[in-house]
């Protein structure tokens, strides 16, 4: 299994340079200019200036080789500076914004509070209500629990989000009154009182977004457990003897894990791509919501360092979910 | 071998199934719904035949019919049973129309989707010699920002299919594509996982030791084994198609607006949520129970399916 | 040090605030504690010069000043100026080619340092360095020279005389930044000096105390600000992100915000909005015209590229004047006032809607719809469906028409409506809209373009800056079109050509006397819309945004940064 996994990390970098290559072309290929979002008062010729002042003047086979030694080297160089103090970066030019001219890893990194906040938070409480509602619901197949169960998740998958936010804004916020509609992303935790302001501007959002996470997983957990339920081991180890507990808990559990370990490492990079619908219902303003600005306004640089922070952490939670299905069936074998 | 026996009856055997898919209350009701919804959408229009473009600016923001029973100063009309929206447009013709587009989208691109998925999922967890390559492949199709692939692919392929199919057609084509193009990977992942398990079980090794040939190990032992997930895929696949699309046509990429479909209505509508709640209930309703009754047929033939409880 | 002093004074002054609610207008600086503004498009950078959006220019125009501003009548007001220079008070040289400007005494930055004629000076350069990408570069069209007279005086030269002299640092577009923050920013340098771009040192009421890109501005009442008892407001949270749907929200109805720009709604959804009792939409009108474009080049797929939509081919029916003047009678503008924008909008048929000097007043023959009148009009032209199918034709060309615009709610149902109108009169019509960063965007790669213009009618609104047309007028000039030779990008979206046109465009150029000036354009005007229905305007967009009951001092202005006036904003006392 290591042998396996020092050879697929060694993979992973020409898979990733191949992926930076494609994302970079086909930013390149899409129709689009930074300039759209500029009043049409500003005349062309300006507008053309502007664009040959970000760069964009260059071919694609200067601007790829410089964003490469931008995002593997400069960046790199300037986190080391700002750690140890020294001074390898010696003023290099940093990856920058077309929006901002600010340096994107600073605005990635003033982003991940809030979508960790709110996304992670509601990646975690998704996935731990969905477990025990996908276990119990095969468990006891067709009872009420799994009627229910499986009832509320398909509604909650199929509402889109831009309606559910809307409704509970108007439900708590303009109705009730209880909760704040817009997340405010200065709010600093250092106190109790501070904490409950976090956890009510938090609530909505992580509702909304655990719903969804909720109704996949549990049921992936459900069928797969269904699957397992019936099988011949389940008799065998239950003729033998073995507590009900056990049976379930351990060994079905174990053997049902492997769908549900994919779905849920295909999710972990989705938390850092951030809810891009859910955080402009709520203006949480993190990654999603940086993203999708960038995108609107075509700020290659911008897309393109998280597309590919995000493919980096695909290939990565990938590989760890290989890893995971050897160290949950060891029948399974990869040399 | 012992395949004859199960090709000589094949009657009886489909019988067993639909005998055992009867009994799940759930499967029958879903199935039920389906038809109806299917029909209401298809055969809807011909029986209702208001045109859903036609504005009727007089008439707009009716309220629909049933409101009248509580409320009697209600803007009613019998001529919009569903009411009207802001522009004075039928709902109920919008609902049929827009749900022809939604079901037909729902449906090719989830099994578009599940088709690419499996296909891939089986080929890389079976044979060891194209997994690397299919999962990189996979890992890079997960990577790409969807937007911008739209855009290219609007860009590359709309004025042909336009000049090919016309507008409306052309643009189905392309939607339907490029929503199943970048929804398969979950399958794909998930199916190869299962299918590395399942083909180191023993009955496995037994269909192998007696010389199964690939193909067959993959129809007749493996596949039967991850139907659970797929139907789960599937279920999940409709109503994301289905909510994509609202979201593609929201940023411009997806149908004209004069094509109403049960996304764009709904998303159209969220404005007036409090105001006109019908105006999302309808759309809303409509897309919950067609997955609802999709997820409840999954339930009912994966049972039907599985010799295991079929013979209880 | 100094955020921390501000947020000290941000608390103490909102422990003090309700006492301070009696006597609303006047009193100590910060007294009404904190102010909060949303705009559902988040501020991306606080440098004027480096970003042209609507977003930037606003948030920044809280921080930096200009020399002066327009007022909501549109007439201009100095700011850090002393007086408007004028020709009659010999501001302005008699021959038009330059303009002294007289900076008030005693300004200081908000860093406590003196502004003077340095840092005026300094700001034209900076903008007009060839490497910096300006985004405001046609401020300082025809700049000659701009030198320092002495620590107050600015004497700006023009390479020509100029009959509207006041392009550079007047406005939202052009504000004074300090020299000696930007100094080592020049040029190519501009994007690296991010501190700066973020928290300039300014002028006005306010000073950022966190800047967050896209997301959200903390700024705090500024000390040296030179308005005794100005700011009211301690504190400033100015939350970007979201839909105007939500902003709306906001201020109406949950009350969380206290000014919302940009309410972009349906007026019935903003109608039910302002029952929620805590906020009002508040309007203003502008220059801002919704119009359709006619496209009076061929735009024929089956052409070949490079020759769709250029002058050497006419389009097969919209060259032809009757068929565009039908098109316009058919359209009911009061109606789409009515779905669309409400108190925000007034149907139009002039390209340059205002200012009353400029619009022109005759020009209303397009407000009444004539269904009838336009079926006569191509009946008359021999325009007639003479195979039954509904739709006109003639010499087997039909009346087919591809028509788009971007993605936004209110043009869809524009789309809509009209298509309705011109299937009436037997002309059909198919839609399309695309995204508005392809849209808008100029990627001569893309064929989805506005100028590109591969669509027989468009739709979309411009306007222009400040109050002078001139310009915006000058766009329809034979040879401005977007061209395949000029990379697609040009003004003259219509390729329009009139050699008579063209003159009067030179003539405004040499025209100083305002009256004359005025029928000029006036002229122009008409050539452009009632004449050759070219141009169809639709619906004169005002601006609508929302404030909250208790907020006081607003005025929405549109020919400036709409928080122009903000240092006089108030709370009042319910």
């Amino acid at each position: 299994m290591l042998t396996f996994t020092i050879r697929r990390l060694l993979l992973s970098i020409p898979t990733l340079l191949f992926i930076a290559f494609v994302i970079f072309m086909l930013l390149e290929l899409a129709p689009g200019d930074p300039m759209a979002q500029m009043p049409l008062t500003i005349p062309p010729e300006v507008k053309e200036k502007m664009r040959l002042a970000l760069g964009l003047g260059e071919p694609w086979w200067v601007r790829f080789p410089l964003w490469l030694k931008q995002f593997f080297i400069v960046e790199p160089q300037y986190w080391i500076d700002s750690a140890f103090g020294t001074n390898f970066a010696d003023g290099a030019q940093r990856i920058i914004s077309f929006q901002s001219r600010s340096p994107v890893f600073d605005t990635i990194a003033q982003r991940m509070p809030q979508t960790l906040w709110v996304v992670g938070m509601s990646y975690v409480v998704g996935v731990l209500i969905a477990l025990p509602i996908g276990i119990i619901s095969a468990y006891r197949q067709y009872s009420v629990f799994d009627q229910t169960g499986t009832f509320v998740s398909m509604i909650g998958f199929s509402v889109p989000p831009f309606f559910s936010g809307v409704l509970l804004i108007v439900i708590f916020s303009v109705q009730l009154k209880w909760l704040p509609s817009i997340y405010d992303t200065t709010h600093v935790v250092n106190s109790w009182d501070s904490f409950v302001v976090q956890l009510r501007q938090m609530i909505m959002p992580v509702m909304v977004l655990a719903l969804q996470t909720t109704a996949q997983v549990s049921r992936y957990m459900r069928a797969s457990m269904l699957d397992n339920l019936t099988q011949d081991y389940v008799r065998t180890a239950r003729a033998k003897g073995m507590s009900e507990s056990v049976v379930v808990m351990k060994h079905v559990l174990r053997n049902s894990m492997i769908p549900v370990i994919t779905v849920i490492a295909l999710g972990i990079p989705a938390i850092f791509g951030g809810a891009i619908i859910t955080e402009q219902i709520f203006k949480v303003n993190g990654l999603g919501q940086l993203l999708i600005i960038a995108l609107q306004g075509n700020d290659i640089p911008m897309v393109m360092t998280i597309t590919f922070l995000l493919a980096v952490l695909i290939v990565m939670m990938n590989l760890i979910a290989d890893v995971l299905y050897g160290i949950l069936d060891p029948r399974i074998r990869y040399d | 071998m012992t395949d004859t026996n199960m090709t000589a009856a094949p009657r009886s055997q489909w019988w067993d199934v639909w005998d055992q898919f009867k009994t799940h209350k759930g499967a029958v009701m879903g199935l039920g719904f389906l038809i109806f919804i299917t029909l209401f959408c298809m055969l809807g229009p011909v029986v209702w035949d208001v045109d859903p473009g036609k504005l009727n600016i007089r008439n707009k923001n009716l309220r629909p019919i049933i409101n009248a029973l509580w409320d009697a100063d209600a803007k009613v009309a019998w001529a919009n049973p569903m009411g009207t929206d802001n522009l004075g447009r039928d709902i109920m013709a919008n609902i049929m129309q827009g749900g022809r587009i939604s079901l037909a989208v729902g449906w090719t691109a989830m099994v578009l989707a599940l088709l690419i998925g499996t296909t891939i999922g089986v080929l890389a967890g079976y044979f060891r010699r194209f997994d690397g390559l299919l999962m990189r492949f996979t890992d890079l199709v997960l990577a790409l920002p969807l937007l911008p692939l739209l855009l290219v692919m609007m860009l590359l392929f709309r004025d042909p299919l336009r000049a090919a199919f016309g507008p409306e057609q052309g643009i189905f084509i392309l939607i339907v594509t490029g929503i199943g193009i970048t929804s398969w990977m979950q399958t794909a992942r998930i199916v190869r996982g299962d299918v590395m398990a399942l083909k180191e079980r023993e009955f496995v090794l037994a269909a192998r030791s007696i010389g199964t040939p690939a193909r067959r190990m993959i129809t007749r032992h493996l596949l039967p084994n991850v139907l659970s997930p797929i139907m789960v895929s599937a279920t999940l696949g409709l109503a994301t198609a289905i909510i994509t699309e609202s979201a593609l046509s929201f940023l411009g990429l997806g149908f004209p607006s004069d094509f109403p479909t049960w996304g764009k209505i709904l998303f159209d509508s969220v404005d007036r949520m409090t105001s006109f709640p019908e105006r999302v209930i309808w759309p809303g309703l409509a897309i919950s129970l067609t997955v609802l009754s999709v997820n409840y047929i999954g339930d009912g033939l994966r049972d039907a399916l599985d010799p295991r409880i079929r013979g209880l | 040090m100094k955020i921390k002093t501000a947020l000290m004074g941000a608390v103490a002054s909102l422990a003090l605030a309700p006492m301070a609610f009696a006597d609303a207008h006047e009193g100590e600086r910060g007294r009404h504690g904190q102010l909060n503004i949303i705009y559902w498009q988040a501020p991306s950078i606080l440098n004027p010069y480096l970003s042209g959006g609507t977003k930037d220019l606003e948030s920044a125009s809280m921080i930096v000043e200009p020399l002066a501003r327009y007022n909501e009548t549109g007439a201009l007001v100095p700011y850090l100026a002393e007086e408007i220079p004028t020709v009659a008070n010999g501001g302005v040289s008699e021959d038009l080619t330059s303009i002294t400007w007289k900076l008030k005494s005693g300004l200081l930055w908000s860093d406590g340092s003196a502004v003077t004629s340095a840092d005026v000076v300094f700001t034209a350069a900076y903008c007009m360095d060839p490497e910096g990408g300006c985004a405001q570069l046609s401020k300082f069209d025809g700049v000659e020279n701009v030198e320092a007279i002495d620590d107050l005086t600015v004497k700006v030269t023009f390479d020509s005389a100029k009959p509207n002299p006041y392009g550079p640092f007047a406005g939202a577009q052009s504000p004074i930044i300090q020299a000696a923050q930007f100094a080592d920013c020049m040029g190519a340098k501009a994007p690296e000096c991010t501190d700066a771009n973020f928290g300039p040192i300014g002028t006005g009421p306010f000073v950022v105390t966190d800047f967050r890109t896209n997301d959200v501005i903390q700024m705090a009442a500024n000390e040296n600000y030179r308005v005794e008892g100005q700011p009211a407001f301690a504190t400033v949270t100015f939350k970007g992100g979201g839909d105007a749907t939500a902003a709306g929200r906001a201020v109406m109805e949950t009350g969380e915000f206290d000014y919302a720009w940009n309410m972009q709604l349906a007026p019935d959804v903003l109608a039910s909005m302002a029952e929620g009792g805590v906020g009002t939409p508040i309007s203003a009108f502008g220059t801002l015209v919704e119009r359709l474009e006619m496209n009076l080049t061929n735009p024929s797929s089956d052409l070949p590229e490079g020759e769709r939509s250029t002058v050497m081919h006419p389009h097969p029916f919209l060259s032809e004047f009757d068929v565009r003047h039908a098109l316009s009678m058919a359209i009911d503008r009061e109606l789409l006032v009515e779905v669309g924008y409400g108190q925000a909008g007034r149907p139009t048929c002039n390209l340059v809607p205002g200012p009353e000097i400029y619009a022109s007043t005759d020009n209303t023959g397009c407000l009444t719809q004539d269904i009838e009148g336009a079926k006569a009009l191509l009946e008359g032209a021999g325009w007639v469906d003479s195979n039954g199918d509904g739709i006109r034709e003639k010499d087997g060309v039909e009346l087919r028409i591809l028509y788009q615009t971007s993605t936004n709610a209110v043009r869809q149902d524009f789309q809509a409506l009209i298509k309705e109108w011109w299937g009436e009169i037997g002309v059909e019509t198919e839609l399309r809209n695309l995204d508005a960063s392809v849209f808008f965007g100029g990627d001569p790669g893309s064929p989805d373009t506005f100028q590109k213009f591969y669509a027989d009618v468009e739709m979309y609104a411009n306007n222009f800056d400040g109050t002078d047309p001139q310009a915006y007028l000058s766009m329809y000039r034979c040879g401005n079109e977007p061209k395949p030779s000029s990379q697609w990008q040009g003004e003259n979206i219509n390729r329009f050509c009139d050699p008579a046109y063209d003159a009067l465009i030179d003539e405004l150029g040499a025209t100083a006397d305002i009256g004359a000036r005025g029928d000029l354009m006036r002229r122009m005007n008409d050539m452009l819309t009632k004449n050759t229905m070219t141009i169809v305007p639709l619906v004169d967009r005002g601006r609508v945004s929302a404030k909250a009951n208790t907020l006081g001092g607003v005025v929405l202005n549109t020919w400036d940064s709409e928080l122009w006036n903000v240092a006089e904003w108030y709370r009042t006392g319910n």
